[in-house]
């Protein structure tokens, strides 16, 4: 045990060492709290580039009805048509919007521009006319917009679960991202670490220091310290991911809040986006605000935390014990490709079957089996978690994890020790199972 | 001091080792020869126990091999390897700690290793920035760096240069003067007479031969002599009763003749024949190297 304990510390800090570790550590949630902040970034500026329109507007409906915002800028012209084309030709005007008299018979409007409009510039003012024009035909036929206004129903629907500790908010939005992001987690570690064992294991093979080793270690002794090793590597990128993300966030978090106009700028886009938006276009940006960060309470995060390394480190522990056994029975990674899919297959089937079916149906009697089976229990489960699962439904699928992990370890153990040995040969399926079957 | 009894190491279709049964007494050099695949390097994995034969025992002073006597055995795979990416001073610590050192005695003893092989600024180099020559050296102390009592050295000398094999050389037999008992594994018989004392033959999984390698040398004498002489004028007569004359040589510096004595007869009787005829300069016995007794017995059993 000594020894194994040797092993592990050696696998773990000849790999937590490495420049490349440090590397994908701090860069990672670099990257994610620069995609962040780059978003939010976006999303205050918004688009400086304020594009300049000329409207020429015939009906004289829409006259100094539409609003200027961040990046329109609406100029209300007279004259002829041909003359307003010229002279944005030779001006600075970017668009002009040509409103005829007779539109609402021929719907015959146009925008003329040097360049093509955007998608969303030919949107924006698309729904503005047709926010006046509707309010235009309303008060025709009589009716008060004000109280359509009011009358307009904003319905909201709150999942309440009831749970042991009782009611509680069910946020179905939330469950999909927790259960998601923490399933493809996984799946991406279990290749990153598993890969790492199986490359750890061709390195010793084909440097042939393995003689060397087991000469003083049993086989069994090195593929767990390397297994245990690598695994502890996993968990240590993930706990400084997480504080480093969390501490970025909070930095980022409290330099965004604390600058007031930024503040002011959210609430007042905020505001704006509700004004101009199209009467029961839905939810205004801070009411999205607002439900995300009440949907983000409802879950339950260190719950999910613990489930998820548990999940993680079972999974870890079964696929790396495989990725091990095929390690020890090729020479060279090219090699290793034969037995990789009845490794990667279920991994990548249980991924594709939970974004696309789990995350809908999580109680469903195939969701409910595939959290069972040890081989796709972590990402199935880490997928029906955050809807909710019945404790001993988590205590079944972790205890037949556990018992997976030994089982696969005790077959991986067996070929294991005898391909390490084995050298020049090209390894068939009928030869593993030959090994498997030696004594000892 | 090694005791391998009755050994049978049985792969799915061909015997490795058909009850070999080798005794190795302490404190001496010995080889163990054999052509490649005869089923040395099995029988050497058994003594270290990364394989268990399928019947037979090994005993390592007077106790049934068990995972206690790792610690005592030091063991130069003739696939050598390390980690290229680990510093060497780190491998080596490892290695030792892996044979059951404490980290401050292993520590020690590198560096006195370290001194006496001159690789003192290595420590912090890499193995993959070593050449082919440094890095035997470097696996050659990671295998006794923890003072073996028993040292297993499978094809020692492949890849090193004249000038480190004789380091090397003179290492193994400080080491064994100190106590170690070496077992040498070969396929290259030139370096066995110079270092062994005993030696096992073994040829497709069994062992032919066994014995000190003077032993087993003077029992393939037979009675063959080189005689270099001068022919003064004239050639010596033959003297059928005396002896047969196997070749006949004439060179710038003279002649040479080889010659089995008839049974009965003496060197000194044929040199009583001889120097009244001509003028003798040099008579040596013709002792098969082990070289020509194993291709003797090898070819013979084919």
């Amino acid at each position: 045990m000594n020894k194994t304990l040797l092993i592990i510390q050696r696998e773990y800090f000849s790999r937590v060492k490495k420049k490349s570790f440090l590397l994908m550590t701090f860069l990672v949630p670099l990257l994610f709290i620069g995609m962040y902040a780059l978003v939010i970034f976006i999303f205050i500026k918004g688009d400086d580039n304020v594009k300049k329109i000329q409207v020429l507007d015939q009906s004289g409906i829409f006259a100094n009805k539409l609003s200027n915002k961040k990046n329109l800028d609406f100029q209300f012209i007279n004259g002829s048509y041909e003359n307003a084309k010229k002279e944005m030709l030779s001006s600075e005007t970017d668009f002009l919007l040509f409103v005829p008299a007779n539109f609402e018979s021929s719907s015959n409007i146009e925008i003329v521009s040097e360049k093509k409009p955007g998608l969303n510039i030919v949107g924006d003012i698309e729904d503005q006319l047709e926010t006046v024009l509707l309010d235009k035909r309303l008060i025709q036929a009589g009716i008060d917009t004000a109280v359509i206004n009011q009358a307009k129903p904003q319905l909201n629907i709150n999942a309440r679960q009831i749970t042991d500790e009782g009611e509680k908010d069910a946020s179905v939005g939330a469950s999909f991202v927790v259960g998601f992001v923490a399933a493809f987690l996984i799946y991406i570690s279990l290749f990153i670490y598993g890969t790492q064992v199986m490359r750890g294991v061709i390195e010793e093979k084909t440097t042939r220091i393995i003689e060397v080793i087991v000469s003083s270690v049993k086989p069994f002794q090195l593929m767990l310290g390397k297994i245990l090793g690598i695994g502890m590597v996993g968990l240590t990128q993930f706990l400084l991911w997480i504080i480093l993300s969390a501490g970025l966030a909070t930095l980022a978090g409290t330099l965004l809040i604390n600058d007031d106009e930024t503040q002011t700028k959210v609430e007042q886009m905020g505001k704006d986006r509700a004004a101009a938006a199209a009467p029961g276009a839905g939810n205004s940006d801070s009411e999205m605000f607002n439900n995300f960060s009440k949907a983000a309470t409802t879950v339950d995060f260190p719950y999910i935390l613990g489930t998820f390394l548990f999940y993680f480190l079972g999974g870890y522990l079964i696929y790396s014990a495989l990725f091990a056994a095929v390690g020890s029975a090729v020479d060279n990674e090219t090699e290793t490709q034969q037995f990789m899919l009845p490794i990667t297959l279920p991994l990548i089937f249980t991924f594709i079957i939970g974004m696309n079916f789990i995350v809908n149906n999580p109680d469903s009697p195939l969701s409910f089996w595939l959290s069972m089976v040890p081989f796709t229990s972590p990402i199935a489960m880490m997928i029906r978690i955050p809807f909710g699962v019945p404790a001993w439904e988590l205590a079944l699928s972790m205890t037949l994890l556990i018992g997976g992990f030994l089982f696969t370890t005790w077959v991986a153990a067996r070929i294991y020790r005898v391909g390490i040995l084995m050298y020049g040969k090209k390894t068939s399926y009928k030869e593993l199972a030959k090994w498997f079957m030696y004594k000892e | 001091m090694l005791s391998i009894r009755n050994i049978v190491k049985q792969y799915a279709n061909h015997r490795a080792l058909d009850d070999v049964s080798i005794e190795v007494e302490q404190g001496k050099i010995f080889g163990l020869l054999g052509p490649n695949g005869a089923g040395k390097t099995s029988l050497i994995r058994i003594i270290n126990q990364i394989t268990a034969p399928d019947s037979g025992e090994v005993w390592i002073n007077g106790e049934k091999l068990n995972p206690s006597h790792i610690a005592q055995i030091g063991y130069l795979p003739e696939e050598r390897g390390l980690y290229k990416k680990m510093e060497i001073g780190e491998q080596m610590l490892y290695l030792a700690r892996l044979k059951g050192m404490g980290k401050d005695e292993a520590i020690r003893k590198i560096k006195f290793w370290f001194e006496k092989m001159d690789m003192q600024t290595w420590w912090n180099k890499k193995v993959e920035d070593l050449s082919k020559g440094m890095q035997q050296k470097v696996q050659f102390v990671a295998t006794v760096v923890h003072e073996p009592k028993l040292i297993i050295l499978d094809e020692p000398f492949s890849g090193f240069d004249p000038v480190n094999a004789e380091i090397i050389t003179q290492e193994i037999l400080e080491l064994n003067k100190k106590g170690a008992t070496i077992i040498f594994s070969t396929h290259r018989m030139e370096s066995v007479e110079q270092l062994c004392d005993h030696i096992a033959l073994i040829h497709k999984s069994k062992k032919i031969l066994d014995g000190s390698v003077k032993e087993i040398k003077n029992s393939y004498r037979n009675n063959t002599f080189k005689i270099e002489y001068h022919a003064n004028g004239s050639d010596f007569k033959q003297n059928s009763e005396l002896f047969d004359v196997n070749s006949q040589l004439e060179t710038e510096e003279g002649n040479q003749v080889r010659v089995t004595i008839k049974s009965g007869k003496t060197a000194n009787d044929v040199l009583a024949w001889l120097i009244p005829q001509v003028h003798i300069t040099q008579l040596t016995e013709v002792v098969p190297s082990i070289n020509e007794i194993f291709i003797q017995k090898v070819t013979a059993l084919n």
